[in-house]
């Protein structure tokens, strides 16, 4: 009987996994002794209080759980979190002050070459970088809340860095207050999804040598210079808000030498431009709204074979802008509130083609200060006999079937 | 002072003309509200309306009503009155009746649709011009004895102001566009009291463009409290500039 029990103990104790408990009020009051003691499979439970513990190093397969959210603080000298195994769980911590160094980049919590990390429902704030991703594959980053406070590029890291990773899940993170909110570079197969991203310093989502990915629902406001993709095939972006991008240099949407790739259904509201594109080749642009921007698009004489199909184009102060004489991308059926022609067959398609690139914006994209003329009688008037006649400005450049009433997006 | 302005104010409103005026404006701006549900639309009418007919009307209007008050204004000056208050009179009366019109006219409607900062600054800035070119009006109906003539100056300053100043700032721009002009063009600007308006009201409009792209002039001049300020008092000085010269002609002029 007893070699029975004893048999079933030892089977209970293999399959039960132990959870340690680390408080003010426990046993165990330091995180990195519980580390210590625990073994693979076990859970860490750390109750809530202040832990100045320096450097915490999660190098077993452990679930780290934070109970009324416990706060790691870094003391604005160490890293605060660094995971180095797979297949960690890090939930409910509030993590803040973590150092900073440019060598390093010290974060609120860093993955190192692992797979399989979860990292959700945790508050970071005041960090250098926030969650960094060095080298992993499927890992899931959660529902988290991310806070700096960077008043320059210099001093501050990214929000959510991600580099040389594959199939990551970026979702429901709120960033705001980095250098990039979320950081990409050379991570493929991944999505972001549902995230916002607001007032960073440069971009709400920088995204480089990032092939096959999607960003779908996310918002993007009134961050330094928006969202900027680049050197990249095959992305995805689905349904985003670009919103309140304003300056000399910041876009909705800057596009850089990027090909194959879809933008559909998102709206681009109030940005100094809405998309700005440069060297990319076969994208579809369709179903977006462009609304209350300074320029709708800006399509450099580099893109080509693009298709920009079914946009709303309300109330920009220019629809579209290129700053070349080439044109060899395609506008079809878009609506464009701007659009004076008439529709006798009532088929809901203009009858007059549309040529959405106006004399003026042609002008003040040779000598920007012209815009101090803009909507002066004279240029309306110049303007009008352009559109008639295109001289300056390319006669290629036209929507062949401009709709007559928006779409419905 | 009081008494001539009221006989001046109710000798304006028997003249139909500027009823047909407020009629006019009002036609205008409800039917370009009422066009579409946005109201970009009207505003944009509106912003023409303040460039183009504001000016054109009170200028001409001004002219030729002080032309035709000739003997008013010699039956009064044989009275024991300081020729300073006829003439300042004869101006607050013309002004206000313009000023009451575009109020009414365009005024309520935008207050109606636009009740925002863009709203808001096109209603100022209509006023003001329209009391910039009364007193024009005042300058060039002092200039000349001769009506015909007198009104030909009015025409030409109106068509100077609204339509060739901008062709010479334009050429200007592109002539020298190798050269740092921007700060320069911000203070030719203030030349031109319809630049000044309209560069007022486009900030409000094409806040996007107008703040982000061409930033630098933009936002460190117009941008600021200060700068929108200055651009007030430029506007105001259009007004007690003209007005003032011609006050100084009045008043030694030999009737």
């Amino acid at each position: 009987m007893k070699i029975v029990l004893y048999i079933c103990l030892l089977f209970s104790s293999l399959l039960h996994a132990n959870v340690i408990e680390v408080g003010p009020n426990k046993p165990i009051k330091s995180i990195k002794k519980a580390i210590a003691l625990a073994k693979a499979g076990d859970t860490v439970m750390v109750h809530k209080g202040l832990y100045k513990e320096g450097n915490i190093i999660i190098n077993k397969r452990i679930v780290f759980l934070g109970k009324n959210v416990p706060v790691l603080d870094g003391q604005k000298k160490y890293e605060v979190l660094s995971i180095k195994a797979d297949s960690v769980v890090v939930s409910g911590f509030k993590v803040i002050k973590s150092g900073y160094a440019t060598l390093e980049d010290p974060c609120g919590i860093k993955v190192y070459n692992r797979n399989y990390v979860v990292i959700q429902n945790n508050v970071l704030d005041d960090n250098f970088f926030g969650i960094y991703i060095q080298n992993g594959s499927h890992c899931i980053i959660k529902n988290n809340r991310l806070t700096a406070y960077g008043k320059e590029e210099q001093s501050i890291g990214n929000g959510i860095h991600c580099w040389k990773s594959d199939s990551l899940q970026i979702i429901g993170n709120t960033i705001s207050g980095h250098r990039d909110g979320i950081y990409f570079e050379f991570v493929t197969n991944s999505v972001i999804w549902r995230n916002i991203s607001t007032r960073n310093v440069r971009y709400g989502l920088h995204f480089m040598f990032s092939n096959d990915d999607a960003y779908i629902s996310n918002i993007f406001k009134n961050n330094g210079a928006g969202v900027a993709v680049m050197f990249t095939k095959n992305v995805k972006m689905f349904n985003n808000f670009f919103e309140e991008n304003w300056g000399d240099a910041a876009y909705g949407l800057f596009l850089k030498e990027i090909s194959d790739s879809y933008i559909i259904g998102n709206k681009f509201s109030k940005n100094t431009s809405g998309i700005h594109m440069e060297g990319t080749n076969r994208i579809q642009v369709e179903k977006n709204v462009f609304e209350a921007n300074g320029w709708g698009m800006k399509i450099l004489a580099s893109c080509s074979d693009n298709i920009i199909k079914n946009n709303n184009f309300l109330g920009n102060t220019f629809d579209i802008s290129t700053n070349g004489s080439l044109v060899l991308n395609t506008f079809n059926n878009n609506y464009w509130d701007k659009y004076e022609g008439y529709d006798l067959d009532k088929n809901g398609v203009g009858d007059v083609p549309f040529h959405p690139l106006s004399l003026f914006a042609v002008l003040t994209e040779r000598n920007p200060s012209a815009m101090l003329l803009f909507r002066s009688f004279m240029i309306t008037l110049l303007d009008k006999s352009e559109r008639i006649l295109p001289s300056i400005t390319p006669d290629n450049f036209v929507d062949n079937s401009p709709l007559m009433h928006s779409l419905p997006l | 002072m009081n008494r001539i302005i009221r006989i001046i104010f109710l000798d304006i409103l028997k003249n139909k003309i500027v009823l047909a005026y407020t009629i006019i404006l009002g036609i205008l701006s409800w039917s370009s509200f009422g066009l579409e549900d946005n109201s970009a639309k009207g505003l944009l009418t509106i912003l023409n309306i303040i460039l183009f007919t504001v000016p054109l009307v009170s200028i001409l209007f001004a002219t030729i009503y002080l032309y035709n008050s000739s003997e008013f204004i010699e039956l009064l000056l044989s009275q024991p009155i300081k020729r300073k208050k006829i003439w300042l009179s004869l101006f607050l009366g013309l002004s206000l009746s313009m000023v009451l019109a575009f109020f009414i006219g365009a005024g309520i409607p935008l207050l109606v649709y636009a009740p925002d900062s863009v709203g808001i600054m096109m209603l100022v800035v209509g006023c003001l011009i329209s009391l910039v070119f009364v007193a024009l009006a005042f300058l060039s109906s002092i200039l000349t004895r001769d009506k015909s003539k007198g009104i030909g100056i009015a025409i030409m300053s109106w068509l100077y102001f609204a339509l060739l100043f901008d062709g010479i700032v334009l050429f200007l721009l592109f002539q020298f566009s190798d050269y740092p002009i921007e700060k320069a063009m911000v203070a030719v600007t203030a030349l031109s009291p319809i630049d000044l308006a309209r560069i007022q009201i486009l900030l409000q409009l094409d806040a996007s463009a107008m703040m982000g792209y061409t930033g630098a002039i933009f936002k460190d001049f117009f941008g600021t409290s200060l700068g929108l300020l200055i651009s007030f008092l430029l506007l105001c000085l259009w007004v007690v500039v003209p007005f003032f010269i011609s006050l100084i002609k009045f008043k030694n002029k030999d009737l």
